[in-house]
């Protein structure tokens, strides 16, 4: 699988961190890590700015977050219809944070700021996959 | 180096559709801004057509409207910042002037929405986004700025009720604009009982897509004196960008890029937030009036909502905000924008305000945001 498989409608084909696509699918939420500077990278991203480098190395997001903020979004955007309503959030991973969304499996009434969280990567429809947030 | 000021104002009537083509569209905005002017379309050296790409089919819209509006075979050019693109329009044309190049600047910012459906238009946003690693997952312009009401309400205690209370000022407002879309009070049961778009932001939490244009024209002083008895004078002029993915936000209770645009304005311009007398800021969504409250230091971190609970951004309160309805009533025709709210503060400093004047007004300040929070622009006036 690569990269046009990533997320519920993918808008670009690639990117040098498709690798993340693979790491996926072994069942890994992947960030990066400049090894010169020690800069972690979420999205990923095989280049740093910092350091004007591309000396990087990938590293598994793993352990609990905690949910900085989240919206339940009634509304989709063309390609995202039948999909709403789904909740986005934002985690944080010891620093690393990370945009997603929240496990339809939480209810609503159940999710709040602060809460913990653990990130898994999930198979979505249309032999396509993503990554989501959920219960510890 | 001589002052800038802007000499002329004008901004068509916003509305769900236009029927009529851009260049019309921005005719209309041009009319009035040339209103009462000593100078003709062949004086103007250049103009900055500013709008964001992709809600109708023209491409390269520069040279369509120059030649509608007649202003070839001067310099025309293109900008773009999404929902600030006319506020960076102006920023370059203060350069222009600034630099010598030109003398009269035209920077005329318009959209056509009404081209695309609903759907379609948010699809054209949450590509706004960082298409490879957020739009995937859904991301809108409402639930972008949901996630900064969510993480607001969560540190600071602010309601959902206190979000309703600045559409019920804006409605307010608004229901006075003769050339906004939304001419409608509304009452705060009304906001609250709307139908959630993205939670906690309701329908009448949001702006509604729009048609329309604005156009600004910015000359240096020694123009400026001889062709208007009102110019306003540009004193301060701040930008600043923050990340486009969600993710790599340091802060969703503020936006960064607001706040160090609004720094080097006041910093520019010798004022402080303190020394404004009326003030337009983007209320793309209630969440993003309050937000504005704080990040331009009209009120400390947290404490916006009791600029709104005393009724404070009134005409007659300490900081009159968003006296003309704002983006919420007007609608908001992205590239027409940031040249709408100047337009309002130009009047303010001007006393051409009418009903909505706020007496003895000398300083006005403009905040016009491009995206969820991508890019920041601040805009201090002084007449």
């Amino acid at each position: 699988m690569s990269f046009e498989n990533f997320g519920i409608v993918s808008f670009t084909t690639e990117t040098k961190a498709s690798d993340f696509v693979d790491y996926l699918e072994k069942g890994k939420v992947m960030a990066t890590r400049c090894r010169k500077c020690g800069t972690n990278y979420f999205p990923p991203r095989m280049d740093c700015p910092k350091c004007v480098g591309s000396d990087v190395e990938w590293f598994e997001i793993k352990g609990n977050g905690r949910l900085v903020t989240y919206t339940v979004v009634n509304y989709g955007p063309t390609g995202f219809e039948e999909d709403a309503p789904y909740t986005l959030g934002i985690a944080d991973f010891d620093g690393v944070r990370v945009f997603g969304r929240i496990s339809k499996g939480i209810k609503e009434s159940d999710i709040k700021p602060g809460m913990g969280l653990k990130i898994l990567p999930v198979k979505l429809p249309g032999d396509r996959i993503g990554y989501e947030f959920q219960k510890v | 180096m001589q002052d800038v000021a802007i000499v002329g104002v004008g901004q068509s009537i916003f509305s769900r559709k236009c029927g009529v083509s851009i260049g019309e569209l921005c005719f209309e905005a041009y009319n009035e801004a040339m209103e009462g002017l000593d100078i003709t379309n062949n004086d103007i050296d250049a103009s900055i057509i500013c709008s964001a790409p992709e809600y109708d089919k023209q491409r390269s819209p520069a040279g369509s409207i120059s030649e509608y509006l007649g202003l070839t075979p001067k310099p025309s050019f293109y900008v773009e910042t999404v929902c600030s693109s006319s506020s960076t329009g102006l920023r370059v044309g203060w350069s222009l002037i600034k630099a010598g190049l030109h003398k009269v600047v035209a920077v005329i910012g318009f959209q056509k929405m009404s081209d695309l459906t609903s759907r379609d238009a948010a699809e054209r946003m949450s590509r706004g986004g960082d298409i490879i690693w957020e739009s995937p997952f859904g991301i809108t312009m409402p639930s972008g700025y949901a996630m900064y009401a969510r993480a607001h309400m969560a540190k600071y205690g602010t309601t959902e009720e206190q979000l309703a209370k600045v559409r019920v000022k804006n409605s307010h407002y608004g229901a006075a604009n003769l050339k906004a879309t939304y001419r409608k009070e509304l009452s705060l049961d009304e906001i609250l009982g709307s139908e959630v778009i993205s939670s906690p932001l309701k329908k009448f939490d949001c702006c509604a897509n729009a048609d329309g244009a604005s156009c600004i024209i910015i000359a240096g002083g020694d123009v400026a004196k001889r062709v208007t008895s009102v110019p306003v004078w540009i004193m301060g002029l701040g930008a600043a960008t923050d990340t486009m993915t969600m993710s790599g936000r340091e802060s969703l209770t503020g936006l960064r890029c607001a706040q160090e645009a609004a720094r080097q304005a006041y910093e520019m311009a010798g004022v402080g937030p303190g020394d404004i007398d009326v003030a337009e800021v983007h209320d793309c969504f209630t969440i993003a009036e309050l937000m504005a409250y704080e990040d331009l230091g009209f009120a400390k971190a947290g404490e916006g909502t009791e600029l709104i609970d005393g009724k404070e951004t009134y005409v007659g309160g300490k900081k009159p905000v968003n006296v003309d309805g704002g983006l919420l009533s007007k609608g908001h025709p992205i590239g027409a924008t940031g040249g709408s709210q100047i337009r309002t503060i130009v009047n303010q400093l001007r006393g051409q305000a009418g009903e909505i004047q706020v007496q003895g007004a000398e300083i006005g300040l403009v905040h016009n945001i491009g995206g969820v929070g991508q890019y920041g622009n601040v805009t201090i006036l002084r007449r």
